[in-house]
C-alpha cells in the first residue's frame, strides 16, 4: 500500500496517551470500559482500513495506525482487589487517542 | 458500573460490549460442528473472498451486534452469522428480501415432503 494511503503514526511506544470520550452511535469499535482511561502505548502493531467505516462497505481508507495500549487494572477498575502492577492491554485505533500534556501526568 | 460511567448521560451500552460485566465461568468444552454450521462457515469465507468482495468480516459483527440483547444471548454463534450474513447480502443488493423469502419457503415446502 502506497504511504499516502495510510495515516502517520502520531505515537510511539512508551508515551502516554487517554482514549478519547465519545459516544457516537454506529460500529464503534472501543470498548466503553477503556474510555477516558489513560496508559501507555506497548507497540505499534500497524496500520489497517477502519474496521467502523468497513462495518458499511466502505474503503476504511486512509488506513489507521492501530497500538497496543497498557493501562493498569487499579485505574481501570476503581475496585480492583487483584495486584496493583496487574495491567490490561487494549488494540485501539489512533483516532480514539489524544495526547496526554505534561500537566496531565498523575 | 466504573466512576466514569456513572459520570455522565449516554446511549445505553450495547449489548455485546460487556467488558467488566458479571459474567458466569467459561464454558471450555468442545463439540462437533453440525453439517449446516460448517456450510454457514464456508459460505462466509466465500463471500469474503477479495474478487468479488461480497461482505467483510466487520459487517457480519455489526449485523451481529444489531441483534437485540435477547437474540443475542439466545442464538447460537452459527445462528447469528447465518442472520448476519442475509442481512448484509439484503443491505449491498446482492440478494432481495423477496428472492431469500421465496427460497427459504421452498426450502420448507421440500423439507416437510421429505425430500430434505
Amino acid at each position: 500500500m502506497r504511504a499516502a494511503g495510510k495515516v502517520r503514526p502520531r505515537f510511539k511506544p512508551g508515551e502516554r496517551v487517554r482514549v478519547r470520550r465519545a459516544y457516537p452511535p454506529g460500529h464503534v469499535r472501543i470498548p466503553r470500559y477503556i474510555r477516558g482511561r489513560t496508559g501507555i502505548v506497548e507497540r505499534l502493531c500497524g496500520a489497517y482500513p477502519n474496521p467502523e467505516e468497513l462495518a458499511y462497505a466502505r474503503s476504511g481508507l486512509p488506513a489507521q495506525p492501530l497500538y497496543r495500549v497498557r493501562f493498569l487494572q487499579r485505574e481501570v477498575w476503581p475496585d480492583y482487589t487483584g495486584d496493583s502492577t496487574d495491567t490490561v492491554d487494549v488494540e485501539i485505533y489512533q483516532h480514539w487517542l489524544e495526547p496526554v500534556p505534561a500537566e496531565g501526568l498523575s | 458500573m466504573s466512576d466514569l460511567e456513572a459520570a455522565d448521560a449516554r446511549p445505553p451500552r450495547s449489548s455485546h460490549d460487556m467488558g467488566g460485566e458479571p459474567a458466569g465461568p467459561v464454558e471450555r468444552t468442545e463439540h462437533d460442528y453440525a453439517l449446516w454450521e460448517k456450510r454457514v462457515d464456508a459460505l462466509l469465507v466465500l463471500l469474503s473472498r477479495k474478487e468479488p468482495r461480497l461482505m467483510t468480516v466487520d459487517e457480519l459483527r455489526r449485523n451481529i451486534e444489531s441483534l437485540g440483547a435477547d437474540a443475542y444471548d439466545k442464538m447460537s454463534y452459527y445462528q447469528r452469522w447465518i442472520h448476519s450474513i442475509g442481512q448484509t447480502l439484503i443491505q449491498r443488493g446482492v440478494i432481495t428480501i423477496d428472492e431469500l423469502g421465496r427460497k427459504m419457503a421452498e426450502i420448507e415446502r421440500r423439507r416437510e415432503a421429505g425430500e430434505l
